[in-house]
């Protein structure tokens, strides 16, 4: 019976989450109304998303968060200065990530990640091969690149997701 | 409000700011489409990102309520939309063979073995 009303208990409470943030969670009616927003959106959405991740460790999940934080913090930095340096000793470059995980829900994660920090942006994954195509602002030495992408990102969210 | 936070609140702004133009700064003058990408994608998460939290300790423990988190959820979903306008702007950029867009340069593991001498 549980899980037929709540079939995603984390989406159910992500979804409840956001609604508190959105509407500051100022009343008691309005947190009912999230209450039941709750029940009823992951059902409605259940449609859309066939085989959902399993998040298995949570803990990491929160660490590879911070690492997350500190690494938009400081890349953040390296660009702005790269930005008003002098731009002919940037060498931009596309370079293409092989990918361990096979798991469409965390590619996405994963690529996000890799757009989101500052000097890097995903372009496509490639499902047939599970190439992860990025272009990185200045990427003197690409190997090194694939292999931060690898070790700092993809290895944890592998981690987390079991996948 | 205290002055310390109101000098929070300040540095934040300016931070964020500053950032923001960092970012367009970015856009005039790096040379080709996808390096541009980098500019406004970037300096937006930390230039934003900073505004938000200077507007969260604004707005939180007056009169209206204790604690403001709206801003939160702005950070939240601008995080999982920005990489989608990015892939969608690049793949728009390889579909059209813009200058500086060609794959075939890119450097793999795989390629080194494929140039391998004949």
């Amino acid at each position: 019976m549980r899980r037929r009303l709540l079939p995603r208990p984390l989406l159910s409470l992500s979804v409840f989450l956001i609604w508190a943030l959105i509407t500051n969670a100022a009343s008691l009616a309005l947190l009912v109304l999230g209450g039941l927003l709750a029940i009823v959106v992951p059902h409605l959405a259940a449609p859309f998303w066939p085989e959902p991740p399993h998040l298995v460790r949570p803990l990491s999940a929160l660490r590879f968060l911070a690492v997350f934080a500190v690494d938009i913090v400081t890349a953040n930095w390296r660009v702005a200065r790269q930005v008003i340096g002098p731009l002919h000793r940037l060498s931009p470059a596309f370079v293409e990530v092989p990918l361990d995980l096979r798991d469409p829900f965390v590619a996405t994660l994963l690529a996000s990640v890799v757009s989101l920090t500052p000097g890097t942006v995903a372009i496509d994954v490639d499902r047939q091969g599970w190439i992860l195509l990025v272009h990185a602002l200045d990427a003197p030495d690409p190997q090194a690149l694939i292999d931060e992408i690898k070790e700092r990102y993809e290895q944890p969210l592998r981690e987390i997701f079991a996948c | 409000m205290s002055p310390l936070r109101e000098t929070l609140i300040a540095a934040l702004i300016v931070l964020g700011a500053l950032f923001v133009l960092l970012g367009s700064i970015g856009l005039a003058r790096l040379p080709d489409f996808l390096t541009r990408l980098h500019g406004p994608t970037k300096a937006t998460t930390v230039g934003v990102g900073a505004i938000l939290l200077a507007s969260a300790i604004f707005f939180s423990g007056s009169e209206s309520s204790a604690i403001s988190l709206h801003e939160l959820a702005i950070l939240l979903f601008l995080f999982i939309t920005a990489p989608v306008t990015a892939h969608l702007l690049a793949k728009a950029a390889l579909h059209r063979q813009l200058p500086g867009t060609d794959v075939a340069d890119a450097e793999t593991p795989a390629n080194d073995k494929r140039e391998a001498p004949d």
